[in-house]
C-alpha cells in the first residue's frame, strides 16, 4: 500500500519537474526570440580606416588590421568590410619581417595573415573617398568591393585611427577631416536611410572632439582620449624598431578576443575597455543619440554578423495565384509583379 | 607728429645721439661680449632633443656581434698597407667583394700649389675604394655613406676593420631601405674631395680624377669614422665643416641619444661634459668648449673627412675614438653596435634632415644655443658701427661731402688686397730663386711682405689723395669705411657666425674710435692672438717661438685650403677685410 503511494509521489514529482522545465525553457525560447528582434538590423557592415602613412606610423595600420581581424572572426565577410589603409607596412622596405604586421611584441600575433583584402590602399585613402564611401556618392565605375552598400536595416561599425587633434583627423599628412564634416556625412547617411544603427570608434589624440558634433539619431561613439589628452602608443618592438599598437586598440583587441559569435556581452562592457590606469588617457563615449539602452545592445550587433531569421506562424497557401496590386488582370502581356518585400 | 618727422623732437634725438655716442658704443660692446659669454651658462641654453619624427627614439635592437673579427680585419689591412706602401687597393677590393658589396675604385691626382709641410706632400696621387651595399627591396634612389680614411702609418687601421665588419653584418639584413656606401679614401680630405666631385659630377677645384663607375642614389647622411686603437675610452663628435658649415643638429642628437643608450662616454671638442654648471669651474669648462667650437668654426677648414659633404647639403659628422687614461674601456663590438643603431635610425628617414637647427653652438653635447640666441651678441657689435655712421653723417650734414674723394683710397686698398691674394702663390718661384727658403716659407713670407707693404702705403700715396688736409675728408672716408665694414661683417656673420664675431670683436673698436691720431691694431694681430688662444683652450699652451711657427703654418694652411677645397676664409680676408681695414689705416695717417 505504501509502495503504491511512493510510486505515485515519484511520478507526480517527476511530472511537475518536467512541466516546470518545459515552461521555463519555453519562456527562455520566447526571451531569446524576443531578443532576436530587439535590435532591428538584418545585416552588418564595417568601415575600417587607417589614415596615416610612413613607417613610423606602423601602429595605426596594426590597429586597423587588428579590428579587421576581430570583425572577420566574428562573422562579417570581406564583401561587407571596406578596409582603407593609407600605407603598406607589410611590404615596406624597412620591415625586417616582410609580409607581416605584428600587433604584439616578440611577434606573437601577425594581423596581416593570408587573407587580408584591402579595398582602398595608399593614396586612395583621402577625405573625399572616405566621405563618398559613407554617403554612397561614388562614380558608377566603382567596383562593389569599394562601396558601402548598406540599407536602412544595416548596423555599421566605423573605426578610424591616425593622428588627430581638437576637431580634426589628419589624412595622409596632407589634408584633414573635421568633426563637422563627419557629422554632416552621418546626417546624409541617416536621411538616405543608409544605416539602422552606427557605432563610431576613433583612436587618435583628442578623439572625443570628433564625436562632439554628431546630431543624427542612432549613433553611438567611443573615443580613446578626451579633448586635450594624447592617446599613447603601447609597446615598441625593438627588432622591428617601431611602436606596434596604440593602447586603446590593444586593450580593445584583448577584449574582443574573448567575444565569440554567441556571446551576450553588451556595450556597457565595451565602455569599460581600457580604463585610465591602463590607457593613461581617459576613453570617452557618447550614447545620447542612441535610441536603445546601451545595455541592451550586444557587441555582436556591431562587431559580428549574426544572421537574423524571421519565424512566422502564418501559413501561406502557394497554390493560389498571387493577388495583383491593382486588382485587375491584364490580357496576359507584361504582368507587373508586386515589389519584393525586403 | 611722428618721432622722426617732428623737427623739435628730431633735434633732441640728434643731440642725444651725438652727445652720448661714445658711451653708448662702449656699453654696446660690453653688452655684446657679456651676451656671448653668457651663452655658455647652462640655464640660458636648451637641452638637445630629437626633432625628426621619422627617427624617433633609440628604439632598435643592436645585434652586431663581430667586434673582434673586425679588429682582426684591421690588422690584416695594416699589414697589407705596409706591404703596398699606401692604399692596398687589390686586397680591399677583394675583401669588399667577398662581403657581397659592389666594389669600385677611383684614381685621382693633384699637384698642390706649394708643398704642404704639415702633411709632407706636394704631388698627390691616390685611389679611393668604395663598395655599395644595395638595398634588398628598395629602388636605388637614396644612399647613406660610412667612410674611414686610409692614413699613413698605424693610424685608422681599426676604423677600416670596423667598417668592413659592419659591411659584412649589414649585408645579412633585409631591412635596408637605402643603399649604403662603404668608402675608404686615401689622402684624407683630398681623396674625399675627389670622390665627392666624381659622385656629383662637379669640378670646382681643378683636380684630376677618374669618373665613378658605380653610384648609389642621392646621399642622405654620411658618417666618417676615425679609430686608431683596439679599445676606446670615449667617442668624440666633430661637427665643424668647410667654411664653418655645420650638419643638422639632429645628427648630433642621434649620436648623443645612442651614446646614452649604449653607455659610451661621448664628448665634443674632446671635452667631457660636467654637471656642476653653477660653479665657476663648471661654467668655465662650458665656455672653453664653446670657444673651441667658435675658433674651429671661424677657421673655415674642415676638421674631419665629413667636412666636405656639407657643401652638397649632405648632413655628415666625424666620430673619433679616443683612448685616454680612464678605467672604463669600450670595445669594438660596442662601437659597432652604436654605428648599427645610428644607421638603422638613419635608414628610417623619409626626407633629408631638416627639422632641427642648422646654425647652433654647443657648449656641451647635451645643450645647444640656436642662432636666435647667439645672433644678438653680434647685433650689438654691429650696432656700434651703425651708431658711429649716424654720428658722422650728422657731423657731415652741414658742408656737403664729396664722395668721389673717397674713391682713390678705396681703389688703392682693393688693389693691395688683390695683390695679397694673388702674389704669394705666383711669386713663389721667384722668391725661391732669390732667397734661401722653401716654397711654403716663400709663400707665407710673401704674404706677410705684401701685408706690411700695404701698411706703408698711406705714407707714400698722400700725393694722390685729393681732399687731403681737409678736416672733413677723413670723416667721409671713415663713414664709407664704417658702413663697408658693417655690411661685410654682417654678411660674414650670417654665413659663418664665429668668423664674423671674432672679426667684429677686434675690428669694431678700432673702426669706431679711429681718428687721425689714435693707434690701432691689425687683423694680423687678431690671427696671432687667436692662435695662442686656441692652443690655450686645447690645454696645450705653446711658447712664443712655437706659437709663431704655428702662426705661419696657419697662414699657409689657409691658402692651401682655399686652393684645394674652396675654403673662403683666405679670399675673404685678403680681398675684403684687409682692404676695408686699410681704409681705417689711411685715416690714421691722414695729415
Amino acid at each position: 500500500f505504501l509502495g503504491e503511494q511512493c510510486c505515485t509521489m515519484k511520478i507526480l514529482t517527476l511530472l511537475s519537474l518536467l512541466a516546470t522545465h518545459l515552461s521555463a525553457s519555453s519562456v527562455n525560447i520566447e526571451e531569446n526570440a524576443g531578443q532576436f528582434f530587439s535590435s532591428g538590423h538584418t545585416n552588418n557592415w564595417a568601415v575600417l580606416v587607417c589614415t596615416s602613412r610612413f613607417w613610423f606610423n606602423y601602429r595605426h595600420v596594426a590597429n586597423t588590421l587588428s579590428v579587421y581581424r576581430s570583425v572577420k572572426r566574428l562573422g562579417i565577410p570581406d564583401s561587407h568590410i571596406v578596409l582603407m589603409l593609407a600605407d603598406d607596412m607589410a611590404c615596406n622596405h624597412r620591415n625586417p619581417k616582410p609580409a607581416t604586421v605584428f600587433s604584439h611584441k616578440n611577434m606573437e600575433l601577425n594581423v596581416y595573415g593570408d587573407d587580408v583584402e584591402v579595398d582602398y590602399r595608399g593614396y586612395e585613402v583621402t577625405v573625399e573617398n572616405f566621405l563618398r564611401v559613407l554617403t554612397g556618392r561614388l562614380p558608377p565605375s566603382t567596383p562593389r568591393s569599394k562601396r558601402l552598400l548598406s540599407d536602412d536595416r544595416s548596423n555599421i561599425l566605423i573605426y578610424l585611427t591616425g593622428h588627430g587633434g581638437n576637431g580634426f583627423l589628419k589624412f595622409q599628412d596632407s589634408e584633414e577631416i573635421s568633426n563637422v564634416e563627419l557629422a554632416d556625412a552621418f546626417e546624409q547617411m541617416w536621411q538616405k536611410r543608409r544605416y539602422n544603427e552606427l557605432l563610431f570608434i576613433i583612436d587618435t589624440c583628442q578623439g572625443a572632439s570628433m564625436y562632439e558634433r554628431f546630431y543624427s539619431p542612432n549613433l553611438m561613439a567611443l573615443a580613446s582620449s578626451q579633448v586635450g589628452e594624447d592617446s599613447l602608443s603601447h609597446q615598441p618592438d625593438l627588432a622591428i624598431g617601431v611602436h606596434l599598437m596604440d593602447r586603446y586598440t590593444f586593450y580593445l583587441l584583448e577584449f574582443l578576443e574573448d567575444i565569440h559569435p554567441s556571446s551576450k556581452a553588451n556595450m556597457n562592457d565595451l565602455f569599460k575597455v581600457c580604463p585610465k590606469s591602463q590607457c593613461v588617457s581617459t576613453p570617452g563615449h557618447r550614447t545620447d543619440l542612441f535610441l536603445r539602452d546601451p545595455g541592451s545592445a550586444l557587441i555582436t550587433d556591431f562587431f559580428g554578423s549574426v544572421r537574423k531569421v524571421e519565424i512566422t506562424m502564418e501559413t501561406i497557401n502557394l497554390t493560389e495565384p498571387i493577388q495583383q496590386v491593382d486588382g485587375s488582370v491584364s490580357d496576359g502581356s507584361s504582368v507587373v509583379p508586386p515589389g519584393v518585400h525586403r | 607728429m611722428g618721432l622722426l618727422s617732428d623737427p623739435n623732437r628730431r633735434r633732441a634725438l640728434i643731440s642725444l645721439l651725438t652727445r652720448l655716442n661714445a658711451p653708448i658704443c662702449v656699453v654696446c660692446y660690453m653688452a655684446g661680449v657679456a651676451w656671448f659669454m653668457g651663452l655658455a651658462f647652462e640655464p640660458f641654453t636648451l637641452r638637445t632633443y630629437m626633432s625628426e619624427n621619422a627617427m624617433g627614439s633609440t628604439m632598435v635592437e643592436e645585434r652586431f656581434p663581430a667586434g673582434e673579427r673586425a679588429l682582426g680585419t684591421g690588422r690584416e689591412f695594416s699589414a697589407h698597407k705596409k706591404k703596398a706602401g699606401g692604399m692596398p687597393v687589390d686586397w680591399l677590393v677583394k675583401t669588399m667583394q667577398s662581403r657581397g658589396l659592389e666594389v669600385f675604385t677611383q684614381r685621382f691626382s693633384r699637384r698642390l700649389p706649394f708643398p704642404d709641410e704639415d702633411k709632407e706632400r706636394y704631388m698627390v696621387k691616390g685611389t679611393n675604394v668604395y663598395g655599395i651595399l644595395r638595398a634588398p627591396r628598395a629602388p636605388r634612389t637614396e644612399a647613406l655613406v660610412l667612410s674611414a680614411p686610409c692614413s699613413p702609418g698605424d693610424d685608422n687601421n681599426q676604423a677600416v676593420g670596423v667598417l668592413l665588419g659592419l659591411a659584412q653584418y649589414f649585408r645579412n639584413q633585409v631591412f635596408w631601405a637605402k643603399d649604403i656606401i662603404f668608402l675608404v679614401n686615401e689622402h684624407d680630405l683630398i681623396g674625399m674631395q675627389a670622390w665627392l666631385e666624381g659622385y656629383h659630377h662637379t669640378n670646382t677645384t681643378g683636380m684630376d680624377w677618374s669618373p665613378l663607375q658605380g653610384r648609389g642614389g642621392s646621399i642622405q647622411a654620411a658618417l666618417s669614422l676615425e679609430l686608431s686603437s683596439d679599445v676606446v675610452t670615449s667617442l668624440d663628435l666633430v661637427l665643424e665643416g668647410l667654411n664653418g658649415q655645420l650638419p643638422n643638429l639632429d645628427l648630433a642628437n642621434l649620436f648623443y641619444a645612442f651614446c646614452q643608450k649604449i653607455g659610451v662616454l661621448c664628448t665634443t671638442q674632446g671635452k667631457l661634459q660636467r654637471n656642476d654648471w653653477d660653479s665657476v669651474s663648471g661654467y668655465s669648462h662650458a665656455v672653453q668648449t664653446m670657444m673651441l667650437m667658435v675658433m674651429k668654426q671661424a677657421s673655415g677648414r674642415p676638421w674631419g673627412d665629413h667636412g666636405l659633404f656639407l657643401r652638397y647639403h649632405i648632413e655628415a659628422a666625424t666620430i673619433k675614438g679616443i683612448n685616454s687614461f680612464r678605467q672604463y674601456k669600450t670595445d669594438a663590438t660596442t662601437i659597432g653596435r652604436l654605428l648599427e643603431g645610428m644607421y638603422r635610425k638613419l635608414n628610417n628617414l623619409l626626407e633629408r634632415l631638416h627639422q632641427s637647427y642648422f646654425f647652433y653652438l654647443m657648449p656641451s653635447l647635451s645643450h645647444f644655443v640656436s642662432i636666435g640666441y647667439y645672433m644678438p651678441a653680434f647685433g650689438l657689435l654691429a650696432l656700434i658701427l651703425l651708431l658711429r655712421a649716424l654720428d658722422l653723417w650728422i657731423q657731415l650734414a652741414t658742408p656737403p661731402p664729396g664722395v668721389l674723394s673717397v674713391l682713390t683710397p678705396l681703389v688703392i686698398s682693393h688693389l693691395t688686397g688683390v695683390a695679397l691674394y694673388t702674389l704669394p702663390i705666383h711669386f713663389q718661384e721667384i722668391a725661391v730663386e732669390h732667397f734661401p727658403v722653401s716654397e711654403t716659407e716663400a709663400v707665407v713670407l710673401t704674404a706677410i711682405a705684401v701685408y706690411t707693404a700695404g701698411l706703408a702705403l698711406p705714407h707714400n700715396t698722400h700725393r694722390l689723395l685729393t681732399g687731403r688736409g681737409t678736416e672733413n675728408g677723413w670723416k667721409v672716408l671713415k663713414l664709407v669705411a664704417v658702413l663697408y665694414l658693417a655690411v661685410l661683417l654682417g654678411c660674414t656673420a650670417l654665413i659663418n657666425f664665429s668668423l664674423g664675431f671674432i672679426l667684429a670683436l677686434t675690428l669694431v673698436p678700432v673702426a669706431a674710435f679711429v681718428t687721425p691720431d689714435l693707434c690701432s691694431a691689425t687683423p694680423a694681430c687678431t690671427l696671432l692672438f687667436s692662435v695662442f688662444l686656441f692652443q690655450e683652450l686645447q690645454e696645450m699652451p705653446v711658447s712664443f717661438l712655437d706659437g709663431w711657427m704655428l702662426y705661419l703654418s696657419v697662414i699657409s694652411q689657409g691658402i692651401l685650403d682655399h686652393a684645394l677645397y674652396g675654403s673662403l676664409v683666405y679670399p675673404l680676408v685678403a680681398l675684403l677685410v684687409y682692404p676695408c681695414w686699410l681704409l681705417f689705416w689711411n685715416i690714421l695717417f691722414w695729415k
